[in-house]
């Protein structure tokens, strides 16, 4: 039987490799995306705050993080720091500085736009109520300000991942560079390497991030 | 920091900026008619089109671009599909582009209440008068901020063909910083010119956005 | 009012997929020149019937013809045919993108192929029977209720059809604004046009009706003229009906 070229993912310990490849990416994004939680709900209650120092600051940090790809935001990091002070940074570490540094603006942008959205009314009605300022927030604001956070927050989670990919170009072993080592390995025995192991790792990414990406989706219609 | 080497530079980058320029306008022009064509087999639902569209949309969604990037320069001349650098990375752009637009083409669209169309439909038009002069302007209208939105993305996002050796900005800084070590200006110049080009594009979008939000028709 | 029937349905049956019949077989002919008011509660089918008429619908079993011409949903000459059936909606439906004028003229130029000037002389000239004509250039965003169903009123009528359907027209307006848009249609009626009007404005449809057709349940339970209708109902449930629109303190 001819060999298609497939069984170059099942050869040795090829396919455990691409695996232990992609929990490379996952570590990387999982560790972002809960950082950029965490400082992307202070950066967003930043936002609402009425100074204009603050908001000045916030503003420019929210737009030069997104108006920049993402690889130069790695480049800046990974190449800049070390140049400008010194400081050697790993890869690994650069990669989760600037994901969360830009998990943190999208997560404040996302924080920042369902606490403002909570109309005036809601406020006024439950003041109407009889509740405290503290009451209000408790009962009132937090549950719809969470409610509309969730679908969008899950979505980061997917974007997170899907950016995770760029730490190859600065030289992490990650899924798709494992992919790269196996393809140059079995040169030889396996000239259709690249065919079925970048569909692999294609795959591979399909199976992580559609159903999270779904899950979102559902949430956002349901709670629309 | 030095300007001298700053200057020594600058032709090396505008080189760089017009192969990134070049492949955002082709990949974004493509995009658009692949999102124009895909939402509208959605929005008429032609049937196996339909379900084409969706499964193309979310593989294209739920991958990175650097993955298919790589897929289609490396993996499709396995088997006879060899194309150059240009055509690798438009057609990646345009695989991931397509479906950021059909989304938002397709929300534009859906935008358009059913009854608006039934109105022109009494009015005696055909469905193509109905979708040409009635459905298209308004939904357009209603999915001009996300297609702009996505044109910014989709700049951004061409900055990973420098992984395939496409000389483009992102390459350049790359090669000045591998073989120069003028990291600062390097990195200094790169930061520049993506300002350049995507400072007036995405202070267009949130135009868009603000007028279409807050002023509409006839203001 | 002449004999001649221009709209006729015959045993119409209408049903939503999975629901039980909205219309049960239901029969009425329009003559050239006749107003018809269609009265009835709410989900007594009336606005689908209207909906079939214009081949919005689909329907199971039964017949709508337009001078012989068979009416349905996806029939080969339907777009000559809704030509001729003018609808106005609820929710006056004007194209948000377009001006007023450019609403009215946008159908007869593109469909009909009228010349441009025609078509905008003979929009002003509508626009000037609803007291409309200084708007001609503003967007339906900037009219009130009441002037974008009268602009509506004025858009179908721009197709010169020969019957004009109008769906609970006056519903989703302000009460002092109902009035102007039901004097657009009294003076239609007056003129001779052919209408069928689903409304629950009781005393324009005393008015302006030939023959009121009361709908229960989606079946044709009392058609009479609005003097006999609206002073001896003969059925129990129109006795009904006409209660809920008066009032008395209970004792």
């Amino acid at each position: 039987m001819q060999d298609t070229g497939l069984s170059i993912l099942f050869r040795g310990i090829n396919f455990l490799r691409l695996l232990q490849g992609l929990w490379v990416t996952l570590q990387i994004s999982l560790i972002s995306v809960g950082l950029s939680f965490i400082f992307g709900t202070l950066f967003g209650m930043l936002m609402t705050v009425k100074n204009r120092f603050v908001q000045a600051f916030c503003w420019l940090y929210l737009n030069f993080i997104r108006i920049m790809p993402q690889l130069v935001l790695l480049f800046l990091v990974y190449f800049g720091v070390t140049r400008q002070w010194q400081i050697s940074l790993s890869a690994w570490s650069s990669a989760i500085i600037v994901f969360t540094l830009w998990g943190t603006a999208e997560m404040g942008d996302l924080v920042r736009g369902a606490i403002v959205s909570i109309p005036n009314h809601q406020y006024e009605s439950a003041a109407a109520l009889g509740m405290t300022k503290q009451q209000i927030f408790r009962f009132v604001i937090l549950p719809q300000t969470v409610r509309r956070l969730i679908a969008p927050s899950i979505n980061l989670i997917t974007r997170m991942i899907k950016t995770t990919s760029l730490v190859e170009i600065i030289g992490m072993v990650e899924v798709l560079k494992t992919g790269q080592q196996i393809i140059d390995a079995n040169r030889m025995q396996y000239p259709t390497g690249a065919l079925w192991v970048y569909g692999a790792v294609f795959v591979l990414y399909f199976l992580v991030c559609w159903p999270i990406s779904t899950l979102a989706g559902r949430l956002e219609r349901k709670w629309r | 920091m030095s300007v001298d080497i700053l200057l020594e530079y600058l032709p090396l980058f505008v080189q760089g900026a017009l192969v990134t320029i070049k492949i955002s306008l082709a990949g974004i022009i493509l995009s658009l008619l692949v999102g124009l064509v895909c939402s509208y087999v959605q929005y008429y639902r032609v049937p196996v089109l339909r379900q084409i569209a969706k499964g193309y949309i979310e593989l294209s969604r739920n991958t990175p671009m650097l993955v298919q990037l790589f897929f289609i320069y490396f993996g499709l001349p396995k088997i006879g599909l060899s194309w150059s650098r240009e055509v690798c990375a438009v057609a990646a752009l345009v695989f991931l582009g397509g479906s950021y637009m059909a989304e938002a083409m397709r929300s534009g669209l859906e935008a358009v209440d059913v009854i608006q169309t039934e109105s022109a439909i009494s009015l005696g038009m055909n469905r193509f008068q109905v979708m040409r002069f009635v459905v298209f302007p308004q939904a357009m209208a209603v999915a001009l901020p996300a297609i702009a939105a996505n044109v910014v993305f989709l700049i951004k996002e061409t900055s990973v063909v420098s992984a395939i050796a496409l000389a483009d900005l992102m390459y350049v800084a790359k090669d000045l910083i591998g073989n120069d070590y003028n990291t600062s200006e390097a990195l200094f110049m790169l930061v520049v010119f993506y300002l350049l080009i995507l400072l007036p594009v995405s202070l267009l979008a949130s135009y868009a956005e603000r007028r279409i939000r807050y002023a509409g028709y006839g203001a | 009012m002449t004999d001649e029937i221009l709209l006729s349905v015959k045993d119409l049956v209408k049903s939503y997929e999975g629901t039980s019949e909205v219309l049960n077989g239901i029969s009425l002919d329009i003559h050239k020149g006749e107003v018809v008011v269609v009265l009835g509660p709410s989900g007594c089918g009336k606005s689908t019937l209207l909906r079939c008429m214009n081949g919005l619908e689909e329907y199971q079993s039964g017949s709508i013809t337009l001078d012989g011409e068979k009416i349905t949903k996806n029939g080969a000459n339907m777009t000559a045919l809704r030509q001729r059936i003018g609808m106005v909606f609820q929710s006056y439906e004007l194209f948000p993108h377009l001006t007023i004028q450019d609403n009215i003229t946008l159908a007869p130029v593109q469909v009909q192929k009228v010349p441009k000037e025609q078509a905008q002389a003979e929009a002003e000239r509508l626009l000037e029977r609803v007291g409309l004509l200084d708007k001609r250039t503003a967007y339906p965003r900037q009219l009130s209720g009441g002037q974008k169903q009268r602009v509506a009123i004025v858009r179908a009528l721009a197709m010169h059809p020969e019957v004009m359907l109008f769906d609970e027209v006056t519903a989703a307006l302000d009460p002092e604004m109902v009035r102007e848009v039901l004097d657009v249609m009294l003076t239609l009626a007056e003129q001779g046009m052919t209408m069928v009007i689903v409304t629950h404005e009781m005393n324009f449809a005393r008015a302006v009706a030939d023959r009121i057709v009361f709908i229960d349940g989606g079946v044709i339970v009392e058609e009479t003229d609005p003097e006999t209708f609206f002073e001896h109902p003969s059925t129990e449930r129109a006795k009904q009906f006409l209660k809920t629109f008066t009032f008395e303190k209970k004792a």
